[in-house]
């Protein structure tokens, strides 16, 4: 559809683009990204029609540009530019019928029923139908942007050119756009070429991103490919980090703000905690990246608090996290701070650690009972029943972990739960075989990410020797405890 | 929204024309009957249809009569309607392809560039061969375009966005400068300081026919030349760039509005002298009446334009009659404080965002 071949060109002489060359499908959804003055603006002048090229060639189905007279040009290519004045207080509908000049014929122009049925039908499409006789001045910055869109698909474009075009939008017309853009590439095989600010954005919707370095091309590939950590990095010249959307398959930039690096590390020990019947509670100076299995904080987040609640044998609640949520606050504990477990063992029988490696330290803190042992290689006799946890692990690292770290300290702390429990020889009251847990375990790890910088937390790199050693420890401690406590009852 | 409910009221393009067109009859009608000598209307009509179509034979009225409607009041309120015509729809031009409200042949300096044209024509007496009658138009046309071009280009100099104020102050430095250079050029020649004062200021008294012979093809010319390219005015006044976008030739189109322009004030100054403010007042009125769309904003700019300079001109020849005030007085008296009016307007709804 759009062919790009060694294109250079700029302003009086000086080039601000240099020998680019790219080719969008038909149906395509294409994003140019790049830093301020990297060309993005002028490419899509060039493209447009509106600035000369100095050298290459740009062809639109298979038609050099200057072939192209500006009617015939308009009918192709539509732009949506990133301002937009109007010094004339215009109707909107007045301002999207001016979309159809290109397709008029004739000295006098007139206004044909199909070009009416076009702007009708767009100005339905981009919802600015309703107030069409409004004056274009007393719209919102939103509505105008919108009026505009209008007036180019007015044209029936092939291809639309469209210059940050959620520049004035808020996030749900932000939104609405992309997914219309989307929409109108995959079912009227538009094809849409748009320069984009947000990273975020164009590696949600575009089908390929062209990054511009200045004035040249850095890279064009997927966006999975181009918006890699140390690539936007070194362009942007700005501390990002990349992480998976949580739902689509695309990456996403986060940026990474200078105040928070200048936190001293902070050393979470047993100080913080605080233990009564009710309540077992760590309350952190700072916020904590934690991967956890609780009630309330589940998943990867940021918390500061950590509570580990008891609760009867027979709790039972259709809605534990809005009871735990409401718990929670009445304890003066904001839920969206906190990882919230439950558990039905007595909490003064908690057992907790804190171990100092080179550099980092762990603090390691389990409650354990062992009421429902089960052997995990046997778990088809069981039925699945959700009851309060009876193995809680916390585990606070005074260090800075990677996502891979988590995950391994959560193995490592399993194993040792585990061995813990071959050692004590816990059966599976049911198959009689040793048990490897329970069937309710529940495990927190929280790092504050300042400190020492931990890779991995496999059972031999340093932070796993600490977490091996401190889990089995506590886990064996607590059960024992558990036990002693069960056999005074009886 | 008083306003709102007015251009929806009158909004159709019927009741619109019509409203224009009776403005206008009613102008021409006061501009000939009213005067030293009244003539009423029923006189009026009938030296019509002695005169013009020769229905009635000529004794029916007073020989006085006829003198004073054909060869006074006649020429004079068609050539004040013609001047008034064109500079208005010029206005409504510049401003539309400027997208400055503020823009008129005036305040652009144009109508200073075609006076030092008219005036140098004027005081050297030159008749170019073959077009003879027609040098002092020509020339004063010439001198508008290349007004024009200077100051668009000292304008996109200082501020490449060429923002309102940008354009109207560098109008104000190429007025400064022609004006002085006019002045210049009456100080060499030396005589008839007042006549040429009065020139200046602009007058449409004591023309006569051979004037309005001397607009009317160029008003034809220029006007026509507009109503073609309303719909590119119209796009353009969304900026050059959306123009382009929307498949108009800018710079075409460009260069034909500011011929267009040129023709119509240089025109208009060759017969009138320079008379302001008319091509700010009527396009921002007919604009808040009947909206912006060149295609009806041109023609409607025309009828209400030349009504309104058939009416100032009648205002400044009785208000202190005998004496005649210069044309450009009254037009300059409304226009002003309307130009500050919009300029106030402009920014407040600047700051609005």
């Amino acid at each position: 559809m759009l062919n790009l071949k060694h294109v250079s060109g700029g302003y009086s002489g000086e080039n601000v683009v240099k020998d680019v060359s790219f080719a969008v499908e038909k149906g395509e959804l294409f994003g140019i990204l790049g830093p301020n003055g990297s060309g993005k603006t002028t490419l899509l002048k060039m493209i447009s029609g509106v600035l000369p090229i100095q050298s290459g060639e740009i062809l639109i189905g298979g038609k050099k540009l200057q072939d192209y007279s500006q009617k015939q040009l308009a009918q192709k290519v539509a732009v949506l530019s990133q301002h937009s004045a109007e010094s004339f207080s215009y109707t909107v509908k007045e301002t999207v019928a001016l979309g159809r000049y290109a397709h008029q014929k004739g000295i006098f122009q007139t206004w044909s029923k199909q070009d009416e049925a076009v702007v009708q039908r767009v100005m339905e499409q981009v919802g600015v139908g309703a107030f069409q006789d409004k004056n274009i001045q007393a719209l919102s910055g939103g509505e105008k942007q919108r009026v505009f869109l209008a007036q180019a698909l007015a044209q029936e474009p092939e291809i639309l050119l469209l210059d940050e075009p959620t520049n004035h939008l808020d996030l749900s017309y932000q939104k609405e756009l992309l997914d219309l853009l989307i929409h109108w590439t995959t079912e009227n095989k538009l094809t849409v070429i748009s320069i984009f600010h947000d990273l975020n954005l164009a590696g949600l919707y575009c089908s390929r991103l062209l990054l511009l370095e200045k004035g040249t091309i850095h890279i064009q590939h997927v966006p999975a490919e181009v918006l890699k950590e140390e690539r936007i990095r070194e362009v942007y010249q700005t501390s990002i980090q990349q992480q998976p959307h949580p739902t689509v398959a695309a990456p996403q930039m986060v940026l990474l703000p200078d105040f928070q690096r200048k936190n001293s590390p902070i050393e979470i020990n047993e100080s913080m905690l605080s233990v009564t019947p009710e309540l077992i509670t760590l309350k952190s100076p700072v916020y904590l990246r934690t991967m956890s299995s609780g009630v309330i904080g589940s998943g990867t987040g940021w918390h500061r608090t950590f509570v580990n609640r008891h609760v009867d044998k027979n709790y039972n609640c259709s809605d534990p996290i809005q009871e735990m949520a409401g718990f929670l606050r009445s304890k003066g504990y904001e839920p969206a701070d906190t990882v919230g477990m439950m558990t039905a063992v007595y909490l003064e029988d908690v057992v907790f650690k804190g171990i100092a490696g080179e550099g980092f330290s762990i603090f390691v803190a389990v409650t354990a009972g062992v009421g429902n042992a089960i052997d995990v290689s046997q778990s088809e006799a069981h039925t699945y029943r959700l009851v309060p946890g009876t193995i809680n692990t916390w585990i606070f690292v005074n260090g800075e972990l990677t996502d891979a770290a988590f995950i391994q300290s959560i193995m490592t702390a399993t194993e040792a739960k585990a061995k813990a429990m071959t050692d004590l020889k816990v059966a599976d009251t049911m198959t009689g075989t040793i048990a490897t847990g329970t069937s309710t375990d529940s495990i927190l790890v929280a790092a504050a990410q300042a400190g020492r910088k931990l890779d991995f937390a496999g059972t031999i790199t340093p932070l796993g020797k600490l977490i091996g050693k401190g889990v089995y420890e506590c886990t064996s401690a607590a059960i024992q405890k558990s036990l002693k406590r069960k056999s005074l009852c009886f | 929204m008083p306003r709102l409910f007015i251009r929806k009221y009158l909004n159709n393009l019927y009741v619109a024309y019509l409203t224009a067109g009776l403005f206008l009859l009613l102008s021409i009608i006061l501009g000939i009957s009213i005067g030293t000598v009244g003539v009423s209307v029923p006189t009026l009509l009938k030296v019509f249809l002695v005169k013009i179509f020769g229905f009635l034979p000529e004794n029916e009225i007073d020989p006085m009569y006829i003198s004073i409607v054909m060869d006074i009041r006649l020429p004079r309120v068609i050539l004040s309607g013609l001047v008034g015509a064109a500079l208005a729809i010029a206005g409504a031009a510049f401003q539309g392809l400027l997208r400055n409200p503020l823009a008129d042949p005036y305040t652009l300096g144009v109508s200073s560039g075609a006076s030092v044209g008219a005036v140098f024509t004027l005081f050297l007496q030159l008749s170019l061969p073959f077009i003879e009658s027609f040098t002092l138009p020509l020339v004063s046309i010439l001198c508008s375009f290349i007004t024009i071009f200077f100051v668009l280009a000292f304008a996109r100099k200082i501020d490449r966005s060429m923002r309102v104020e940008t354009i109207i102050l560098t109008g104000i430095i190429f007025s400064s400068f022609l004006g002085a250079l006019i002045s210049l050029m009456i100080a060499l020649t030396g005589d008839e300081l007042r006549q040429i004062i009065g020139w200046l200021l602009g007058s449409v008294s004591m023309r006569g026919w051979e004037y309005i012979k001397m607009i009317l093809p160029f008003f034809i010319l220029g006007s026509g030349i507009l109503f073609f390219n309303a719909k590119e005015l119209n796009a353009m006044s969304f900026g050059e760039e959306r123009a382009q976008h929307l498949g108009v030739n800018v710079q075409k189109r460009k260069l034909v509005v500011l011929t267009a322009g040129s023709i119509l004030t240089g025109a208009s100054v060759s017969v009138s002298g320079t008379i302001g403010f008319v091509g700010l007042v009527i396009p921002h009125l007919v604009r808040i009446i009947w909206g912006p769309d060149h295609k009806h904003l041109l023609p409607l700019s025309v009828l209400i334009g030349g009504g309104f300079l058939i009416l100032a001109d009648l205002v400044s020849r009785t208000i202190i009659s005998p004496t005649e005030l210069p044309i450009g007085v009254i037009t300059a008296l409304i226009g002003a404080p309307v130009f500050g009016v919009i300029l106030i307007e402009r920014k407040r709804t600047e700051r609005r965002g």
